[in-house]
Parts: structure tokens; C-alpha cells; sequence
């Protein structure tokens, strides 16, 4: 057998590039009079570029004030979820060639959290209702002298929410989160439901309880807006559903 | 060398009694009426519309008939006390949720209530103080048991 030799460089194709317009919803808090605006920019794209690739370019090359979060830039960190034509999810995993590009890409902060500053929000609210829930191993007796052992199957249990980054996508992707700020929101019951149902744990019963409040598990109206906005493909609904069901297990 | 986990405050204690349960109650009951209530309203549907004469059957006698009979007297209290508490928790669920200001959820809520009460007391009477065969009343109009009128 010998190797077919193709014919070099040509076939492989350069890589297509085009302009794409994106859209911003800023905010100055700054200026003379703070409100709301949009802007458009036009950049030349390539069609490997994801969202925030054009949205560098754009703070790089044309208007350095335009203000956004991101750190890892590659679906780890969570600090870029926005919500791009209407939907939220991560600029960083947002491919432009999956957009519909004859159109502005339209780009907005996530819903129901205060804007600071263009894309920039305030997170504490969210992250209040994620250190409600106690995200931390709680255990009584004696510190092990070895790791806690789990078996593969235990294990199997919670795997699913341990994927959660905290970006906040499915919280405010949530509309009973946009009426009303105090529900706990799906991140804070997604991290619960890893340590509720995680067999090390011995904290349940009060996680349990604080979810049962008023404002905790059964506000939830089942859309299946947060499943939808994971970017991690956590099945957040079906875990809310899991922990309400684990409520009423415990009630009868 | 510590050999014990440290101890964590306040929010480690159980605080089983402090809170109420009133919420998951609540969504208990709109997930076992709403069951019930299919079986209930598609009953209900079929004998009255399907079965028999179908539609057209449906006149003073016919009602009368059916609420003459013990069964259908529990099952229509039942199936009104349960459609108007699901209905009436879930509008209220659905103000709580988009009612932001006070006075709105204030006028909203007591509206919901008055017509709540209203249907629900108003149905009530009538499924046990209803007559079948009033007194005057043209025989050909009532329900075949009615002899004596």
C-alpha cells in the first residue's frame, strides 16, 4: 500500500471571513444621564470565531469602553454568560457561524440582575442564594485519616450537578426570577441537589428545609427555561424536580 | 491536631418547627386535584354529552335527574370545590409571580376571593337545596320520578 497524495495547500481552503454586526444593550453609570442604549458595531469575522472573538475585536480595535466579563474565555470560569438573541448562554461557546448572521447579533446583559455597567452585572444576589443552600460537605463525627469512600454508583447520583460553573444562565433565564428576585433560582437548587443527594453528605435534612421556604423549590413553574440556557447541558429542571420529590419523600 | 470536623454555626441546627410547609402543601394539592379532575370533568363530560341522547338530551329533567342522585351530588360538590380551589391557588400563583406593586396584588387578590366565595357558596346551594320537582311545573318538563307533582 502506498500512501495517495492528495493535491497540498489548495484543497484545504482558507478560512471563510465576513463582517458581523453585533448589537449591545449598554449602560453608563457614569454618564450625565444613566439609561439604557444600543449600539451597533461591524467587525470582520472569521467562521471559527465565536461571540466573544468578535467582541474582543470589537474592545480591542473600535471602542475600548465597551465593559463585559470573562477570564478562561473557553467554558470553565462562567464569567461571560450574556444573553445573545434573546437566549442566555456563554460568548465563549456561542459560535458566530451558528447565529443567523444576515441580522445584528443582539447581545444583552442576563435578565434580573442589576446592570453595573454595559454587560457587567451584579452577581451578589445570585451568589447570596448559592451560599444559602451551604455549598460545603457537612459531616458530623471524627475527621477521616483516609478520603471519604464512595462508591461508583453513589457517585452516579449527583454527577450531573456537579457540572454547574455559576454563570448564572439558568438563574436568570428563569421568569419567576425576573418578577421576583428572592427565589432562590435554579443555580442555588442545582447545587443543593449535589450535596443532598451526594451519600457522604448528612446535611439534607437542612438543606431541605431551607429550600422548603416560601420562596425556595416550589416556586418553580417547571418551563424549563434553566435546562435550556445550561451551558454545561445540566438537566437543571429534572434536579429541582429531584429535590422537590425528595422533600415530599420526607414529609410522608 | 484537630480530630473532630470544627463545628459550623447558627444555619448547621435544625429548625424543623420555625418554618411552615404551606408551600408544598399547596403544590401537593395542585398536582393530586389536578388528577383527580381529569378523571372528574372527562366523567362528567362524557355522561353528559356523549352518552345517551348526546347534547340534545340535556334540558330541566335531565339535570334534575342526575342531581336527584346521591352520586352525582358528591361528584358535582367535588368537582366544584376542587376546579375552583385549583383554579382560584393558581391565579393566585400567578399574581404573586406578576403583580409587583401592592395595591394591584390587594385589588387583584380580593377580586379573586369575592368571586372565589361567590361561586363556591352559591353551588354549594344549589346542589343541596335544589328541588327536582317543583311544585306547578309541566310534567313533560321534569324528570320521570316526578309523579306526585
Amino acid at each position: 500500500m502506498t500512501a495517495t497524495t492528495t493535491s497540498p495547500a489548495a484543497s484545504v481552503g482558507e478560512v471563510p471571513s465576513f463582517d458581523v454586526t453585533l448589537r449591545f444593550r449598554r449602560f453608563d453609570p457614569d454618564a450625565a444621564n444613566p439609561e439604557p442604549f444600543w449600539q451597533e458595531f461591524t467587525v470582520t469575522a472569521h467562521g471559527t470565531d465565536r461571540v466573544l472573538d468578535a467582541m474582543h475585536k470589537v474592545k480591542w480595535e473600535l471602542d475600548g469602553t465597551l465593559t463585559f466579563r470573562r477570564s478562561c474565555a473557553h467554558g470553565i470560569c462562567g464569567s461571560d454568560a450574556m444573553r445573545i438573541n434573546g437566549r442566555n448562554r456563554l460568548a465563549c461557546k456561542t459560535l458566530l457561524k451558528d447565529l443567523d448572521l444576515s441580522k445584528p447579533i443582539v447581545i444583552e446583559p442576563i435578565k434580573g440582575l442589576p446592570v453595573v455597567k454595559d454587560l457587567v452585572v451584579d452577581m451578589e444576589p445570585f451568589f447570596a442564594s448559592y451560599r444559602e443552600v451551604m455549598p460545603f460537605l457537612i459531616a458530623q463525627g471524627n475527621t477521616p485519616s483516609k478520603e471519604r469512600r464512595q462508591s461508583p454508583e453513589d457517585r452516579a447520583r449527583y454527577d450531573d450537578t456537579t457540572k454547574c460553573i455559576l454563570c448564572a444562565a439558568c438563574t436568570t433565564s428563569c421568569p419567576v426570577f425576573w418578577t421576583d428576585g428572592q427565589y432562590f433560582g435554579p443555580a442555588a437548587i442545582v447545587n443543593a441537589h449535589r450535596f443532598i443527594f451526594d451519600s457522604r453528605d448528612e446535611g439534607a435534612a437542612q438543606r431541605l428545609e431551607v429550600l422548603n421556604d416560601k420562596e425556595g423549590v416550589w416556586r418553580c413553574r417547571t418551563t424549563f427555561n434553566c435546562t435550556d440556557a445550561c451551558p454545561r447541558g445540566i438537566e437543571v429542571t429534572k434536579a429541582i424536580a429531584e429535590v422537590k420529590r425528595a422533600m415530599i419523600t420526607r414529609a410522608f | 491536631m484537630a480530630t473532630t470536623t470544627p463545628t459550623i454555626a447558627a444555619p448547621r441546627s435544625p429548625h424543623r418547627s420555625s418554618r411552615t410547609s404551606w408551600e408544598m402543601y399547596g403544590w401537593i394539592f395542585m398536582r393530586a386535584s389536578g388528577a383527580l379532575l381529569l378523571v372528574l370533568i372527562f366523567t362528567h363530560l362524557i355522561v353528559n354529552l356523549v352518552m345517551g341522547g348526546g347534547v340534545s338530551q340535556i334540558d330541566f329533567g335531565f339535570v334534575a335527574g342526575k342531581l336527584a342522585k346521591p352520586v352525582w351530588q358528591v361528584w358535582d360538590l367535588l368537582l366544584l370545590w376542587l376546579a375552583m380551589i385549583h383554579g382560584t391557588n393558581g391565579l393566585r400563583v400567578i399574581i404573586n409571580d406578576y403583580a409587583t406593586r401592592t395595591g394591584t396584588r390587594l385589588v387583584l387578590k380580593s377580586a379573586l376571593v369575592l368571586a372565589f366565595t361567590v361561586v363556591v357558596v352559591l353551588g354549594t346551594l344549589v346542589i343541596f337545596t335544589f328541588d327536582p320537582c317543583p311544585v306547578g311545573a309541566p310534567a313533560d318538563l321534569l324528570p320521570s320520578f316526578c309523579t306526585a307533582g
